[in-house]
Order: C-alpha cells, then sequence, then structure tokens
C-alpha cells in the first residue's frame, strides 16, 4: 500500500512574544498508508491537534518534514494539491458552514477550485448521498441538528474529491445520536470508498472502531498498533490520563479478581460473547 | 421535606403565534430536593436547555410556574434578581464566557455582582479556586494563558463563588479527555458534598450519569416520560434507545447476556458493579456443580 500521509523527525513549537515556547511535536515519525482507519487518542494537550494541522499544511514543522503524497508541505507551489489530497473537518460544525442553503455549501469548495457548474453539481449530490443528507440538500443549515450539520460539514469536504480526511474531534459537541450518525458516515467513506481516514477523538469507543490506534502523550507518539492490542495496556493508558472501552475495563477488573478472560474485547458483543463463555 | 427547586406545569413556546412556532416544554412537573445530585439526559432538542433555562430564570414560562423554597421565582423583580444568585448556571463550553485580566478577576466577577464586601470576595475567591484545584499563583494568571480544562475550571470557580444553593451544570465534561473530566466531576462532588449543595448535571454520557448521580430525569419532546434512580431509568432498555439515549455499556452487555438465557441481573450500569455480578455468577456456578 502506498503512503499518503509520511513524517519525518517533525518537532513543532509555537513562538511566542517572549521567545520559544515549549515543545509541542518532538521528533515524530509517522506514516499512514493509502485507504487506512487510523484514530490518534490523547489527552488535552498532547499535541494531537497541532498534528494533524501539518497534515494539510495549516501548521509548518518547526523541524523535520511532512510529506503528502510525496509532495512536502513547505513547497508552496504545492499547497493547493495537498489542500485537495487532505480535507479537515474540525469539532464546532457552527464554524464550518459559511452558506444558508446545505447544497450551496457543499458547493463551496469546488466552486472556489474553478470546477465547471456541471462537474459541481454531480460532485455536491454524489456528496451529500455519500453522507446521507441527500434530502436536505436546500434546507438551512441552521435548522439542522449538530450531527446532520456535521455531515453537511464533511460533505463540503467530499466534494473536494480529497484522498484522505482529517477530522478533530469531530463529534466532541454532539449527542449520542449524533455521534453515531457521524462515526457511520466515517467508516463507510473507509470502507466503501476507500477513503483514508485520520480520526483524532477523545472517545475510547470510537477509537476502538479504527484499523489502526496512535496514542499521544506529551508531543511523542508512545503507542501504535491495532487498538485491540493497544487497549489491553490498561494501567500504561490510565497512567497517561487516557481511558479504555468499558467492556476492556471489566475484563481487566475481572483478570484482577483472579478470573480467566480475554483483554480483546472491545465491544459490548463481543465482551457478552466472552462472558457468555464462561459462565455458562 | 419540599423541593428547593420545582416547576409546575411549565410549558415554554417558542416564537408564539409565527410560523416557527414551537412547543419546547409541555406541562413539565420537574422536582428537586436541597443536596440532591441529579442528572438531566436527553437528545439534543429534547427540551432540556429550555428547561435549566427556566430554573435560574433566564427565560420566563409562557405558562405554569417555577418555585424556588415555595416562592415564584418571578413574584418580583427583587427576587428574580436574588434567584440568579442562588441557582447557579454553567453553561456548556464556559470557557468562552471569560473576559477579565486576571483569574482572581473573573472567579470574583459574581461575588462582585452580589454587593458582597472585599474580605468576603476573597475569601470566596479563593474558597471557589480551592474547589476546582486551581493554585494561589493561577490566580494572579490571564485567563487566556490556561489551558482548557483549567479554563473551564475557572468559569466554573466563577458560578461556585456565589455559592448557589443549587448548581446547574450543561455538559461540563464536553471536550475533555477521560483524566479532565474525572477532575471536573471531581470538583463538582467536592462542591455538593462540603455545601450540601443541589447538582443538576446535564450530560450526554450514560456512564457518567450512571456514576455520579443519585437520579436520573428523563426529557423527551418536552416532557419527562421517566425519572428515577439510574437502575430503575437504565432498566427501560428499548424505550431510552428509541428516544435516541440508549444506556451505559455496562447495562447493554448484560442486556445481551440475558437475551442469550444468562441469569444476571438487569440493574448494572457500572464496571465495578458488573464485574461483582460477574464473580456472583461465577460462585453460583461453582457452588452448583
Amino acid at each position: 500500500m502506498s503512503d499518503i500521509i509520511r513524517t519525518e523527525n517533525l518537532t513543532f513549537r509555537y513562538t511566542t512574544e517572549e521567545g520559544v515556547a515549549p515543545t509541542v511535536l518532538d521528533d515524530i515519525d509517522l506514516t499512514i498508508q493509502a485507504g487506512s482507519f487510523v484514530a490518534v487518542l490523547g489527552h488535552n494537550g498532547s499535541g494531537k491537534s497541532t498534528l494533524a494541522k501539518h497534515f494539510n499544511a495549516i501548521l509548518l514543522p518547526s523541524g523535520g518534514k511532512v510529506y503528502v503524497d510525496g509532495m512536502d508541505t513547505v513547497d508552496e507551489d504545492r499547497l493547493l494539491d495537498i489542500r485537495r489530497q487532505i480535507g479537515m473537518v474540525f469539532q464546532n460544525p457552527d464554524n464550518q458552514i459559511v452558506a444558508s442553503v446545505v447544497e450551496e455549501d457543499v458547493a463551496f469548495a469546488p466552486e472556489n477550485l474553478g470546477v465547471p457548474s456541471a462537474e459541481i453539481r454531480r460532485l455536491v449530490d454524489d456528496a451529500l448521498k455519500t453522507v446521507g443528507m441527500e434530502k436536505y440538500a436546500r434546507h438551512a443549515p441552521h435548522l439542522l441538528s449538530g450531527g446532520q450539520k456535521q455531515r453537511v460539514a464533511i460533505a463540503g469536504v467530499l466534494a473536494m474529491r480529497p484522498r484522505c480526511i482529517v477530522l478533530d474531534e469531530p463529534t466532541a459537541m454532539l449527542d449520542p445520536v449524533g455521534r453515531a450518525e457521524v462515526i457511520t458516515t466515517i467508516r463507510k467513506l473507509n470502507r466503501e470508498r476507500g477513503a483514508t481516514v485520520v480520526l483524532i477523538t477523545h472517545h475510547m469507543d470510537e477509537a476502538a472502531q479504527a484499523d489502526r490506534l496512535v496514542i499521544m502523550h506529551d508531543g511523542k507518539i508512545v503507542r501504535d498498533g491495532v487498538p485491540s492490542e493497544v487497549f489491553q495496556d490498561v494501567e500504561g493508558l490510565r497512567s497517561m490520563g487516557l481511558e479504555v472501552p468499558q467492556p476492556v475495563a471489566l475484563m481487566y477488573e475481572l483478570r484482577k479478581s483472579g478470573v480467566d478472560v480475554p483483554l480483546d474485547t472491545l465491544n459490548a458483543e463481543d465482551c457478552a460473547a466472552a462472558l457468555l463463555k464462561l459462565l455458562v | 421535606m419540599d423541593p428547593i427547586i420545582e416547576t409546575k406545569n411549565l410549558t415554554h413556546v417558542y416564537s408564539q403565534g409565527t410560523p416557527f412556532q414551537h412547543t419546547a416544554l409541555d406541562g413539565v412537573a420537574f422536582s428537586a430536593m436541597p443536596g440532591e445530585y441529579i442528572a438531566v439526559i436527553g437528545r439534543t432538542g429534547s427540551g432540556k436547555s429550555t428547561l435549566i433555562q427556566h430554573l435560574n430564570g433566564l427565560l420566563k414560562p409562557t405558562d405554569g410556574q417555577v418555585l424556588f423554597d415555595g416562592e415564584d421565582i418571578w413574584a418580583d423583580q427583587q427576587r428574580t434578581h436574588q434567584i440568579r444568585f442562588q441557582v447557579g448556571l454553567v453553561f456548556q463550553y464556559p470557557e468562552y464566557q471569560l473576559f477579565e485580566e486576571t483569574v482572581y478577576q473573573d472567579i470574583a466577577f459574581g461575588p462582585k455582582n452580589m454587593g458582597l464586601d472585599k474580605d468576603e470576595i476573597d475569601r470566596r475567591v479563593r474558597q471557589a479556586a480551592h474547589f476546582v484545584g486551581l493554585k494561589d499563583k493561577t490566580l494572579e494568571k490571564s485567563p487566556f494563558d490556561l489551558s482548557g480544562g483549567q479554563k473551564r475550571r475557572v468559569a466554573i470557580a466563577g458560578v461556585i463563588a456565589m455559592e448557589p444553593s443549587v448548581l446547574i451544570l450543561d455538559e461540563p465534561t464536553a471536550g475533555l479527555d477521560p483524566a479532565g473530566s474525572a477532575k471536573i466531576l471531581e470538583n463538582i462532588r467536592a462542591y455538593h458534598e462540603e455545601k450540601n449543595a443541589c447538582i443538576i448535571l446535564v450530560s450526554h454520557s450514560m456512564e457518567e450519569v450512571a456514576r455520579e448521580a443519585e437520579r436520573l430525569v428523563v426529557i423527551d419532546h418536552g416532557h419527562i416520560p421517566f425519572s428515577g434512580a439510574p437502575a430503575d431509568v437504565f432498566s427501560h432498555v428499548a424505550e431510552l434507545e428509541k428516544m435516541g439515549l440508549g444506556v451505559p455499556a455496562m447495562t447493554g452487555v448484560f442486556a445481551r447476556l440475558r437475551a442469550m438465557g444468562v441469569d444476571v441481573p438487569a440493574s448494572v450500569y457500572t464496571v465495578e458493579q458488573a464485574r461483582d455480578a460477574v464473580l456472583a455468577a461465577l460462585q453460583k456456578k461453582g457452588g452448583g456443580k
């Protein structure tokens, strides 16, 4: 599989009026394969959002390199190409919606890219269909629910046909139904469209659904693996201010009480199945 | 004991008389006892924000009453004004409401408006800062130099400094990491216990409300379909899911086990309860052999 994003010794410091601030990203080497679904977890201030902003050149490295599909993000001539490849979705849907009609909002990026209008029509319809919002094409965004607005924001990114979508805590402001809508949409994009997805989140159950889980702590990558393995290090994650999905936490408690159970039960189905074996 | 805060037949209609007319609350009877820890759960748009904004007089009922200590909060202007100090409301993402030059001044804003003297303001600011775990040296910093989690604690301290007997918090842990969330919930619990304050927590996390609250109040389409202890409320698995609320992860696991014919209790909603229930079931199985 080819790489879509690659960082080499990526280091980043914010500079302030008083001088150089502490290091936010410290010597990060990370490669993201095209078509993969990667979740990034870390406590507030661990550097995960800063890392994400390097993926489409919103921020540029203080040291080291970031390559998007082989293009160096400091190369200004390639900026537009880089931003077309990597779409970003942020936490607050209200800050990302610019038009007063859903379909116009989704058309914003392709219009700015100078795409012919017939082609825009096709891109917009397709994007709205992908996120399940085609019925709302003529609606006013401010009357939609949080989950719907966030799906419109995702459609707006999709209309640029990016190869990779980076979502920075897209469900933080949503209720459980809104969260489920957004996560289902993301998974569908990855599985059916083959889009590369980088999901930054605080929700362990969302991270558990990714193919790969990267954990950041104090500006460094401290764990990198499949969720069912990474989440087995219950004490290690807790010492970093993180948690594990509750089905794993239960199994961990049972093990501490001397019961022999697996630790890789990331969801309710797997957990119930393992307990059934134990109890029957 | 009489409720500290109570709504009687509370109805609120937005944009009445326009094509956008919308009934957000429809004859709601809500009550909270002094020193009670309540969680309010409901989908976005269920009416829960409308309800809590009535409890400290930010919204005026279209119909019905809001009573504090048995008296209508809209009885006279003076009373409505006083209620805002008695019933503290911490909004969602309160860190965006910080505005003063120092953390100290920001926390002191509420007590100052209450007309308290300087010494009392100082005592309250320091005590409120203590409740939310802010250090003395942080008080002199600009709130804008703090991290997100710290800013939120400053905002909560600003409300606590008014020493409200009812403290309402709208999703106080949204956007925080697990450790940050746990710390904020600990701070709220400390205030609850030391001041015997009534806490009304609005949250989307079923795990969080299951762990923290003594009583849950469910809101759906402007009504309260049921309320009660977490074990009772979470036994309504199907209804809750229909309302888009779901149940805590552990309740879900145990509902599945029961559906597969395993004899385990239905009232499990925390990891600790689940562990104990599994250990008990194992013992029963071993003893039966």
